[in-house]
């Protein structure tokens, strides 16, 4: 062999070079999804600002783009989100307690967990499928705040599911068993130390959930919400007894996105404009969300040490 | 004595109540099988299954329909291959060096940033897409029609790169220790380790995240709704408009086709076209993903 000093200096020499430039590939390739964002951001700022008044919040949508708002796409999606969370927050908690802390190891165990893995992929406009041949046809739910809820409800289920069972099996062993030592039966152990103990993660679960429950646009176009609402749901709250009424359920709504999915597919300039306000106020509120739940994710993991 | 009873009781039926709420998710899957071919029985009765998959022309509201589905698979498959150019190579390489080369800090803060990115509604990126990522890309490709399989395509590729990104890097990490000490040792660069060691070692986990990342793809209904036109086209230049099976179906469900009718059943026959594609993916997905865990 007749290497020469020389030669070995020169792949020193390439191997610190290719280094060097993959330190920088990735560090762009890590920031350029960010600074899409940013981007995304300004563009639509800067489109979308001018609209941005009181009154964007307060008016109806309208033929004429700068009379248009989106009080009944607002108003809609928080009644829908309200529906969501209720179907979704307690039947996906008790079912990542079950499959923590009650299955048993067998085929049967194995194939839920398949089931909401597989769950978690379908594309979003299956779930509007389901919704529409279950809920709008079978069971005569029709175009409703109830029908578009449970649709999105059915779509985080997995979501809120992996994050409960998720942050349980963080939850040491030592714990349980010393519960249960004391004579606490697994449901009492469950309530007093599994659930408190992993309420941060579960909840930061849900807030990501429901965020994006919030901006999903197909499965709520087909359940078939209408683009062009110009009236709000019945009010909750009635003058006589029992005070409370639920026929806002039943009622007709139109979400945010489908109203800036509507705006954006108009061919004038100036429903452009509208659509841009809409996407501001979205995005607003699914990042807050988001940011909301990292703190609480943060927070959490500083407290607790095993 | 009669206590005990009441408790044991009570942890029974506390017992079959969570259980059934695991069940919903199976019963989720199996009303989605259900649906879909339910609904789109009838619509087979009437379309020879050789002409919905071997057809080339899908013009189901026209006054002679059509029913062949291959332009909007094949409208599907661009805007994915497009999408997974754009994710690959980048989530693969942030991936890399989130985990090989940033400090641990600089991770910790940049991870959950990046996940904004799937957070993000996505009719807020079509909105980008279309007004926004087009024009720019006019001035460069002065063929690109307004509604184009490119620009979309490329959004949803920066989009899916945390789904690629994230499961690359559980992959990477459970690659042992010693394993990356022992190609040090032998004097190998981080770079060389990364390409020659880890990547091979992490094969099936990386493998697992590209598997994500195109069935996410697949799926995606709002970014190519607005920004890839609504023309089934069968063709295979990405400048031209083209139609996936996803915006296929919003396009019907925006519009007056009334229920029960040949039209309205197109959706979900398109749609089981849709879930066994994407189901196939999240299978294959699956068993390689929970080989990470088994290897080492």
């Amino acid at each position: 062999m007749d290497i020469k000093k020389q030669d070995i200096k020169e792949v020193i020499k390439i191997n610190k070079i290719w280094e060097f430039l993959f330190y920088f590939i990735g560090l762009i390739s890590t920031f350029i999804g960010l600074a899409l964002l940013c981007v995304l951001f300004i563009d639509l700022f800067l489109d979308g600002y001018p609209r941005l008044t009181y009154k964007f919040f307060t008016s109806f949508p309208s033929r004429f783009p700068k009379e248009a708002g989106i009080l009944s796409a607002w108003v809609g999606s928080i009644l829908v989100m309200i529906v969501t969370a209720i179907s979704a927050i307690p039947v996906g908690v008790l079912a990542g307690i079950y499959l923590e802390e009650y299955a048993k190891k067998n085929w049967f165990t194995n194939f839920i967990e398949i089931n909401i893995s597989n769950l978690a992929g379908v594309p979003s406009i299956i779930y509007g499928l389901l919704a529409l041949g279950l809920f709008v046809q079978t069971l005569k739910f029709g175009e409703s705040i109830l029908t578009g809820g449970l649709t999105l409800g059915l779509l985080i289920l997995p979501m809120i599911i992996m994050a409960t069972r998720e942050s349980i099996r963080a939850i040491p062993d030592s714990i349980r068993e010393a519960s249960y030592a004391l004579g606490a039966t697994k449901w009492q152990t469950v309530k007093h130390h599994i659930l408190p103990y992993s309420s941060g993660g579960i909840l930061t679960g849900i807030i990501i959930g429901l965020s994006r429950a919030i901006g999903e646009t197909a499965p709520i176009i087909t359940v078939g919400a209408l683009t062009f609402i110009a009236f709000l749901p019945t009010s909750p709250f009635t003058d006589t007894f029992p005070f409370i009424s639920f026929k806002w359920l039943f009622d007709p709504f139109t979400v945010m996105p489908i109203q800036m999915f509507n705006w954006v597919s108009r061919p004038q300039k100036e429903f452009h404009i509208n659509a841009a306000s809409a996407g501001i106020v979205l995005l607003i509120m699914t990042l807050a969300m988001n940011a909301l739940a990292i703190y609480i994710r943060y927070k959490f993991r500083k407290r607790i040490k095993w | 004595m009669q206590n005990r009873k009441i408790v044991k009781f009570r942890e029974k039926i506390l017992e079959i109540t969570f259980f059934l709420c695991a069940f919903v998710s199976v019963f989720t899957t199996f009303a989605i099988i259900f649906i879909l071919f339910f609904e789109s029985y009838d619509f087979f009765k009437q379309v020879p299954l050789k002409e919905f998959f071997l057809g080339t022309q899908w013009t189901p509201l026209f006054a002679e329909p059509k029913f062949g589905i291959l332009p909007l698979v094949l409208g599907t498959l661009i805007t994915t291959i497009i999408a997974l150019l754009v994710a690959l190579p980048v989530g693969l390489i942030t991936a890399i060096y989130l985990s090989e080369y940033a400090p641990h800090k600089f991770r910790e803060t940049v991870k959950p940033v990046l996940e904004l990115l799937a957070a993000v509604p996505t009719v807020v990126y079509g909105y980008f897409a279309l007004l926004f990522l087009t024009p720019i890309l006019q001035k460069i490709i002065p063929d690109l029609s307004t509604f184009n399989a490119l620009s979309p395509g490329i959004i949803m590729g920066i989009m899916i790169v945390p789904y690629v990104s994230s499961v690359s890097e559980d992959a990477l990490k459970a690659v042992p220790m010693q394993i990356r000490e022992g190609s040090y040792a032998m004097g190998a660069t981080k770079f060389q380790t990364a390409f020659k060691v880890l990547i091979p070692s992490a094969f099936s986990g990386i493998a697992a995240a590209f598997i994500i990342g195109i069935s996410r793809a697949i799926g995606e209904t709002m970014v190519v709704a607005i920004a890839a036109g609504m023309m089934p086209n069968f063709t295979f230049n990405p400048l031209e408009p083209v139609q996936t099976i996803t915006s296929y179906i919003v396009q019907v469900s925006l519009g007056d086709v009334p229920h029960g009718t040949l039209e309205y059943r197109t959706i979900f026959a398109a749609g089981i076209v849709l879930f066994f594609m994407t189901l196939f993916f999240n299978i294959i997905g699956y068993f390689l993903r929970s080989k990470i865990r088994e290897k080492y």
